[in-house]
C-alpha cells in the first residue's frame, strides 16, 4: 500500500462527513481541521475504527484559550495512526459559558488523565467522564487557570512591590 | 479473601480491607507519588493515584517568557535526561521558525540525546535492582551516570538540570576534552553494562521477583496511550526516532528492541538492550562528526541566536541582533506546530501554538511520565504491594515530568 497523505486522509474524511469538517490546514505538514461538538465522536470513532486509516493512537488531548472568538474554548486532539505513520490535528470550538463536549474515554482509555488535565486548566466539561475531577491543581480550586483572563501572578500581591527593588 | 472465593462467603470481620496512603513522601516511591490502596493484607484491592504534587504550572510560565527562556523550564520536567527535554523544546521552535540546522549540529544533539538515554534509563534499572534488593548494580551503574554528567559538565557548565543548547545549535563547539570524555566513556562502559547485565539478565532470584509482574498486553498498552520502553516492552515497535526522523536520526544505523510480555522484566531488557543501541548511535554519530565540516555548532541564524558577549560589545550588528532578541522584537510565524522525541520514558511532545508574539500563545507538553502513569492505579488491583513497588519502578515515572 501506498504511503498514506494527507489529502487522501482528508479526502476520505470528507467523504463521510462532508460539511462537517471545517477549514483543513496542513500547519508544518500536520493535517489540522476543525469539526463541531456534535461530530467529535464520530470523527474520532471512524479515524480510529476505519480499516485503511486506522488511527489507533491518541496521543494528546489539550485546550486552548481565544478570549475575542464568538467560541472561545478550543479543545485540540492530537492523534496518530501507527500503521499509516501519519498524525493529525482535529480542533473544536465551544462557547465560554459552562464549554462541554462528548468525553474520548469511550475510545481510549488513556484520555481520562488527558481530560482531567484538560478539564483542571480550562474548566472544559467532558460529558461522560467517568471521574472529572481536577488532577494536578488543588481540589477547592475556582478558577481555571489557563484561561487567559487569569494573569500569571496575584496582582494584589504586597510582598512584590516596586519599591522594594528600588524601582 | 471473600471475592476470591465464590463458594465461600466470608463473614469474618477480621478481613476487612485498610487503607494504606503509599506515598507521598514514601522511601519505596523514588519521589513525591502518593496512591491511596485499599488493601487486603497485602494484596491491593484497588487504588487511586494522586499526583500534582510538584506542579509548577510551566505551560502558564511558558506563556510569558520569550523562547529562549523556556528551555531551563523544560529541564525540569524529566531531569534524568533534561537534555532531551532542551533540545525536543529547541528542534519545536525550529521546526516553527523553519531554521535548517548544520549535520554537524545535528550529530552533536545526537550524542547528547543518547549519553542522556544512557543516564536516564541506567538510574531507572539501577533502581529496580534496588527494589528487588540487590543494590550493588546500582553502585555500579551510578559511577558512570557520574562521568555522563562530566561530559555535560564540558560541553554546558552543569549536570542535572543542563539548560543545553541554544535554538540553532549549541552555545560553544564541543572542546577537545569533552570528545576525549565521550571516547572514555564508550571504551569503559560496556564492560560495565555488561557485568550489569551478568549480574541481572539471568539470575534465578532477579527473574522470579520480576517476570510476569504487570505483564501488559499491547492492546492495552496502546488503549491507555503508552510510549516508549515500556510500551517497545509489550511488543509494540514504535520509536520516534524512527517514526519521525529527527535531529538526523535516519543516518544512524541502530534497532529498536522489543519485549514480548510486557512485564517488569521485559521493560528491564528492553531498557538495557536500548542502552546497547545508544552506544552504537554514538558511535556512529562521533565518525559522522569527523567527516563534517570543523567548527560549526550553530545554524546561522542571527535573529535567533544570541550573539557571543564579545561580539556584542564590539559589532554594531551584533549588538542590534542582541538587542531585538532579548528585547523579543523580530517577527515570528502565526504559526502552530507539534512536534516530539523520543525521550526517556516515551513521547515527549511539544505542542506550541504562535500568534507572532515574543511568547508562545500556547504551550502544551505532552508528557509521557504523565500518561503512562494513569494506568498503575487500574493495574495494581489484585496485586501484591510489593509487585506493585516493582511495577511503579519499572514505569520510571518521573515526578516533575508527571507533574509539570
Amino acid at each position: 500500500m501506498d504511503k498514506l497523505n494527507n489529502q487522501a486522509v482528508l479526502r476520505k474524511i470528507t467523504a463521510r462527513f462532508g460539511e462537517q469538517i471545517t477549514i483543513p490546514t496542513e500547519p508544518a505538514g500536520l493535517l489540522t481541521f476543525e469539526t463541531s461538538k456534535e461530530n467529535i465522536l464520530g470523527v474520532l470513532g471512524f479515524l480510529k475504527e476505519d480499516n485503511e486509516l486506522q488511527f489507533n493512537y491518541l496521543t494528546d488531548i489539550t485546550g486552548i484559550h481565544y478570549p475575542e472568538q464568538t467560541l472561545p474554548i478550543g479543545v485540540v486532539y492530537h492523534i496518530h495512526s501507527l500503521i499509516n505513520n501519519v498524525r493529525i490535528r482535529i480542533k473544536v470550538f465551544l462557547e465560554a459559558d459552562k464549554p462541554a463536549i462528548p468525553s474520548a474515554t469511550k475510545l481510549w482509555e488513556g484520555a481520562n488523565w488527558m481530560e482531567r488535565e484538560t478539564y483542571d486548566f480550562f474548566g472544559i466539561i467532558f460529558e461522560g467522564h467517568p471521574n472529572l475531577v481536577r488532577i494536578l491543581n488543588v481540589d477547592d480550586m475556582t478558577v481555571f487557570p489557563m484561561r487567559k483572563e487569569y494573569p500569571l501572578e496575584d496582582p494584589n500581591r504586597v510582598d512584590k512591590k516596586d519599591y522594594f527593588f528600588g524601582r | 479473601m471473600s471475592h476470591n472465593h465464590p463458594v465461600y462467603i466470608d463473614n469474618d470481620p477480621q478481613n476487612e480491607t485498610t487503607t494504606l496512603n503509599l506515598g507521598p513522601t514514601h522511601p519505596a516511591t523514588h519521589g513525591v507519588f502518593q496512591n491511596v490502596l485499599e488493601m487486603d493484607g497485602e494484596r491491593i484491592v484497588s487504588g487511586v493515584s494522586t499526583i500534582g504534587y510538584i506542579h509548577r504550572a510551566f505551560e502558564k510560565i511558558a506563556e510569558h517568557r520569550p523562547f529562549y527562556q523556556i528551555t531551563p523550564l523544560t529541564d525540569r520536567m524529566n531531569y534524568c535526561s533534561s537534555p532531551i527535554n532542551n533540545m525536543g523544546w529547541h528542534m519545536t521552535v525550529e521546526k516553527l521558525l523553519d531554521i535548517k540546522i548544520p549535520k554537524r549540529v545535528d550529530y552533536m544533539r545526537v550524542i547528547v540525546m543518547e549519553l542522556a538515554r544512557i543516564s536516564d534509563h541506567l538510574i531507572c534499572n539501577g533502581i529496580l535492582g534496588v527494589d528487588t534488593g540487590a543494590f550493588s548494580g546500582f553502585l555500579y551503574l551510578m559511577e558512570e551516570r557520574e562521568h555522563i554528567y562530566e561530559v555535560y559538565e564540558e560541553i554546558c557548565g552543569a549536570r542535572l538540570t543542563t539548560n543545553i543548547g541554544r535554538i540553532g545549535g549549541f552555545e560553544r563547539d564541543f572542546n577537545d576534552i569533552a570528545f576525549a570524555k565521550i571516547r572514555k566513556f564508550l571504551k569503559n562502559f560496556p564492560p560495565i553494562l555488561k557485568q550489569f547485565e551478568t549480574l541481572f539478565n539471568r539470575n534465578r532470584i532477579f527473574i522470579d521477583r520480576t517476570s510476569g509482574i504487570a505483564a501488559v498486553d499491547p492492546e492495552t498498552a496502546l488503549n491507555y496511550s503508552w510510549s516508549g520502553p515500556i510500551l517497545r516492552a509489550t511488543g509494540v515497535d514504535y520509536d520516534v526516532r524512527v517514526n519521525e526522523p529527527y535531529s538526523s536520526y535516519e543516518d544512524f544505523d541502530f534497532e529498536i528492541p522489543v519485549g514480548t510480555t510486557g512485564d517488569v522484566y521485559d521493560r528491564f531488557i528492553v531498557r538495557n538492550e536500548e542502552m546497547w543501541q545508544s552506544l552504537r548511535i554514538i558511535e556512529q554519530a562521533l565518525q559522522k562528526i569527523e567527516k563534517e565540516p570543523k567548527g560549526v555548532f550553530h545554524a546561522d541564524v542571527p535573529e535567533f541566536y544570541l550573539p557571543p558577549k564579545e561580539e556584542v560589545y564590539n559589532n554594531m550588528e551584533a549588538l542590534i541582533y542582541h538587542f531585538k532578541i532579548v528585547m523579543g522584537e523580530i517577527d515570528v510565524p502565526k504559526k502552530e506546530v507539534y512536534h516530539a522525541v523520543e525521550g526517556g520514558n516515551g513521547e515527549l511532545g511539544f505542542y506550541l501554538v504562535s500568534d507572532g508574539g515574543r511568547s508562545p500563545y500556547r504551550l502544551h507538553f505532552r508528557r509521557p511520565s504523565f500518561i503512562n502513569y494513569q494506568m498503575y492505579a487500574p493495574m495494581s488491583k489484585g496485586m501484591l504491594l510489593s509487585d506493585a513497588i516493582l511495577n511503579m519502578s519499572s514505569l520510571n515515572v518521573i515526578a516533575g515530568e508527571l507533574d509539570a
